[in-house]
């Protein structure tokens, strides 16, 4: 019994959060919808207690709970830290949007924590199952927000479209599981490296699974050949749960594509290696060259987020801890725009507009200077202009890549880095070198701005100081992944 | 004297940050409600960074070819990047200019500019610190940022403020230099996992086998014939002048050039000298190009900036021939080319912008007899024509006459076809000259025109002053360099072909000592042999 109060206690962030999102459930049904704003505190609240836990748990050494199911190390609580101060910036973000377009509901808040308690479990999943679980946890909250707007028939769709793409992804996914596990007879990820280790490589069933939990995990990011849903589910989602659709989960995706890659099939980092390359290379090429022809925003940064994965594989790719640290950092980096790239989006729209098209940006700068300089932060960011994080996101994920020997796909991948500068550029030009066609003053919550303003600066900031981010990156996969 | 004790040791971090927190001032202050005071705080701010710079004129040894007023402080520890600064007698008069040319532009801008004059403002300061930046970083990631991240104001500059075209110009413009400095980027990453270190000096000594060198070279090349541009990657160069801001044309041909040229010298050659001298003559090849074609293109251009652009470009063609025909007087006349280049293109570029706040043209043919009108005017174009025509007392002359002597030495058609540039430059200048000022007046426009008045009449006062101080007394140029200019052709005489070979001998024992035939291997092989050795993203913890 007090093995259990320990294994607890190594999951308090994820109970502090499934506790009010069940509290929030049902203090809703009591709620005036004037007094909604209790339940938008509530969850800041549950995201900062579960992020001080997070924090606090922050030890040197690898720990287990609940049989190895879950497992407690550095990693998983500075992903976790990650996902929560990501989490808090978009419920930030998304307040005044939803309730103006009369979806300040308690559920939204209820499935936001649900999904952020999925991710949490992805992130400490050390056994097939539990990763599978927290997967679908996620997905399965995700698919409800994104049709959270009924009415919306638009949204409808994406929510189909992702649905029906996102459960067939999950079933690849469970499939490649399940040949793992006939083939090594454990869900145990350290019990899987250990028997792989001592089996056959070549074993046709164990590269077949390997193949299947590769295209699984390609699809939950979004990359190249399974990226057919990210453009059409960016679109039509309302901009809120685009935001929360393209950021923090991909933090839960980066830590099981290291937990199933790099720690449980470590053993097939030749054959895994390989897949990444491809398609690190194609997301690269296919979501840069789209981008290019894309005239709503949302749309442009839907192709953007699949070039930015093709980055982010570069890092994985290297099979090291060097090549890991690195995707972690530019994970966060890609993390930290995103949100400021949608939250300018948010800041834009108002009642009955969604400012997603990308002449909807035009004379920004006349309009409001500051709001169109964050912008542009965000988008030489993004494009990987220093002084920026997203400089250094690319630089080392890059590093790691020609450090594993890929020379010649790095050289492509800076060329297609060029390519993809011209149409961050393009928006840069809209805001900056065009006339306003619309003059309306910018109306923006207070707390909105604020954070927005720290969420741009900061992409600013850490791009000239980049080094506490690489420590913590860095200290993170190597006291983890030893 | 006490200033002078605090910032005593940080005269580079002073010369580069001072002008960006002003700029960030002058944002943060200056609107276009109170233009005055957005100007004068420019224009403070301009004055402080130029004085704050003075220590390297005041206080640089001559004598010592090394770097000097070197800070050192640790920035990414993850990947041993260094805060690393330091200037040498080819980047310390640079530097000057640089910090020179920026109080010209606000001064240039005061009354032209009358929309978002903060912005414009804080672009040059800011520009002007990245600038200053790129010529004293000695760390190769540090010079990457600063490099890059002044292609962003230059393209704000050129696409708010800009002509009708501006968006083409500026997209093009941004688009050619990224592309090159990303390949030399990948040139930084490589050196890095090979030494382990961004530190310049650290890769002068790195041995490295021919194959290698020239791909480095290459990589660099990319990034740097680009900016400077060399012919055939020239072409952004026209489009960006045109349609760019006065201000704007200054920079780019004053010191956005220059940063191509100085940075053959400070990475490019010196990190792989062999291939530097093995593709010296498809560099000699393409400077002479340079020098002839484009100044024949130069000949038949309509518009005046258009024409400046590609003169411009000619005579980037004597900086890189300078350079790689290896002597002293060669190097030592390429670099007070481009000194002398930054006044002369900074002056011209300024009249047109005379001409054209006047007449919103650049047109040759809408003028014509302006100097009827604008005698004053015309008498400072007609010294500045002479001296980017190279005529002996400016200091056009110096610089050129200089790579023609030691061109002479090297070889004499190389020497004979850049010395046509001597009537090609006069050609294309003194014949602009003349249709745009002498003759008839051309129309009413022309007749109305004012002279220039005392604020004009100050900077191409002060820019003439340099023309022909230098013309006359080159001296102060060639004492910074000339230290220096030894030392790199003593490394460059060095090969590192030898050391490469007897270093790769010992792993592969029994093949070939050629260095070039080890290469194929080493490119990638030995980036993965290296790996202990670098210190990575996770290492240091």
């Amino acid at each position: 019994m007090e093995n259990f109060n320990i294994d607890l206690f190594a999951a308090l962030p994820e109970l502090t959060l499934l506790t009010m999102a069940m509290t929030i459930l049902i203090l809703d049904l009591f709620l005036k919808p004037k007094k909604r704003i209790a339940i938008y505190l509530l969850a800041q609240f549950a995201i900062f207690v579960a992020g001080y836990f997070a924090f606090q748990g922050i030890t040197q050494s690898v720990g287990y709970a609940f049989g190895n199911l879950f497992v407690d190390d550095t990693l998983s609580h500075v992903l976790k830290l990650f996902t929560l101060i990501g989490a808090a910036i978009m419920l930030v973000y998304t307040r005044h949007y939803m309730k103006q377009r009369g979806l300040f509901r308690g559920e939204y808040y209820a499935l936001s924590l649900f999904a952020m308690v999925g991710m949490m479990v992805m992130i400490s999943g050390h056994n097939l199952l539990t990763i599978y679980m927290g997967l679908e946890l996620l997905s399965l909250c995700l698919y409800a927000l994104v049709a959270f707007d009924r009415d919306n028939a638009r949204a409808t769709e994406a929510a189909m479209k992702y649905f029906v793409l996102g459960a067939l992804a999950s079933g690849m996914l469970l499939y490649g599981m399940s040949m793992i596990y006939g083939m090594t007879g454990s869900l145990d990820l350290t019990v899987i490296t250990s028997t792989i280790q001592e089996s056959d490589l070549k074993n046709p069933v164990l590269i077949l699974g390997l193949v299947f939990i590769v295209a699984g995990l390609a699809f939950k990011f979004g990359a190249v050949p399974f990226q057919m849903w990210v453009p059409d589910v960016y679109e039509g989602s309302p901009t809120a749960i685009t935001m929360l659709i393209g950021s923090i989960p991909k933090f839960a995706a980066f830590a099981i594509a290291i937990r199933l890659l790099a720690q449980g099939l470590q053993p097939m980092v030749a054959d895994w290696q390989n897949m990444l390359l491809l398609m690190a290379v194609l997301s690269i090429t296919i979501g840069n060259i789209s981008a290019i022809a894309q005239t709503n925003l949302k749309r442009m940064l839907a192709y953007s987020t699949i070039s930015h994965i093709g980055f982010l594989f570069f890092g994985l790719l290297s099979g090291n801890l060097n090549g890991y640290a690195s995707s972690m950092f530019y994970i966060s980096a890609y993390v930290l725009m995103t949100l400021a790239g949608f939250g300018m989006i948010l800041l834009l729209s108002h009642k009955g507009f969604e400012a997603e098209q990308l002449d909807d940006l035009k004379g920004l700068n006349t309009r409001s200077p500051w709001a169109a300089f964050l912008m542009l932060i965000t988008m030489f960011s993004m494009a990987g202009v220093p002084p920026t994080i997203g400089f250094y996101a690319k630089f080392t994920v890059l590093q790691a890549a020609l450090q594993a020997g890929y020379i010649w796909a790095v050289v492509f991948a800076v060329l297609m880095a060029a390519v993809g500068a011209f149409y961050y550029l393009r928006v840069v030009r809209l805001m900056y070198f065009d006339a306003p066609t619309n003059n309306a003053p910018i109306h923006a919550t207070f707390d909105m701005q604020v954070m927005l303003s720290i969420n741009a600066v900061a992409l600013l900031m850490l791009g000239l100081l980049p080094q506490s981010l690489m420590a913590i990156c860095g200290w993170a996969i190597t006291s983890s992944l030893q | 004297m006490i200033p002078t004790n605090i910032f005593n040791g940080h005269v580079l971090s002073l010369s580069i940050w001072l002008p960006i927190l002003a700029g960030i001032v002058v944002l943060s202050i200056g609107t276009d409600k109170r233009p005055n005071l957005t100007r004068w705080l420019a224009l403070a701010g301009g004055l402080l960074a130029l004085l704050v710079t003075l220590p390297l004129y005041l206080q640089f040894n001559y004598a010592e070819a090394g770097f000097q007023f070197q800070e050192m402080a640790k920035w990414i520890p993850s990947f041993n990047v260094n805060y690393h600064l330091g200037v040498d007698g080819i980047a310390a008069p640079l530097i000057l200019l640089t910090a020179f040319t920026t109080v010209i532009v606000i001064i240039a801008a005061w009354e032209v500019i009358t929309n978002n004059i903060a912005q414009y403002m804080a672009a040059f300061l800011i520009m002007s610190g990245l600038m200053i930046g790129v010529f004293s970083a000695l760390d190769g990631l540090l010079y990457y940022v600063f490099w890059e991240s002044m292609l962003i104001p230059m393209f704000l500059v050129i696409g708010i403020w800009g002509g009708e075209n501006r968006v083409y110009a500026t997209i093009k413009f941004f688009l050619y230099t990224l592309l090159g400095s990303l390949l030399m980027l990948v040139a930084f990453i490589y050196l890095y996992h090979q030494t382990g270190s961004f530190e310049i000096t650290d890769y002068y000594q790195l041995p490295l086998p021919l194959k290698v060198q020239i791909l480095i070279f290459l990589a660099f090349f990319m990034a740097f014939a680009v900016k400077i541009p060399m012919w055939p990657v020239h072409t952004w160069l026209p489009d960006a002048h045109v349609e760019a801001p006065t201000g704007g044309s200054v920079v780019l041909a004053a010191i956005m050039l220059k940063l191509g040229g100085y940075s053959f010298l400070r990475f490019a050659m010196p990190i792989a000298p062999d291939a530097a001298h093995f593709l010296s003559g498809f560099m000699i090849a393409l400077s002479l190009i340079a020098i002839v074609y484009i100044a024949l293109v130069a000949l038949v251009q309509k518009d005046m900036k258009k024409l400046i652009a590609y003169s411009s470009i000619s005579h980037m063609g004597f900086v890189t021939l300078g350079f790689f025909i290896f002597s002293q007087l060669g190097l030592e006349g390429a670099i007070v080319q481009m000194i002398s280049h930054g006044f002369i293109s900074a002056a011209m570029f300024l009249c047109v912008g005379v001409l054209y706040d006047r007449m919103h043209s650049r047109n040759i043919a809408d003028y014509g007899g302006v100097v009827n009108t604008m005698p004053i005017f015309a008498a400072f174009v007609v010294l500045f024509a002479m001296a980017n025509s190279g005529l002996p007392g400016t200091s056009g002359f110096v610089g050129e006459f200089m790579v023609i002597l030691a061109a002479i030495k090297f070889n004499f058609w190389v020497a004979f076809l850049a010395a046509t540039t001597l009537i090609f430059g006069a050609a294309y200048t003194l014949w602009m000259v003349k249709r745009v000022f002498y003759g008839e007046i051309a129309n009413n426009h022309v007749a109305a025109l004012k002279d220039i008045n005392k604020r004009e009449c100050l900077i191409l006062g002060v820019l003439a002053a340099m023309v022909l101080g230098f013309g006359v007394y080159p001296k102060p140029i060639t004492d910074f360099t000339h230290a220096t200019a030894a030392q790199f052709l003593q490394h460059m005489n060095t090969s590192k072909l030898i050391v490469s070979a007897l270093a790769t001998q010992s792993p592969v024992a029994g093949t070939s000592l050629s260095g070039a035939s080890l290469s194929g291997a080493s490119l990638i092989g030995t980036s993965a042999s290296a790996t202990s050795s670098s210190i990575l993203i996770v290492g240091t913890k």
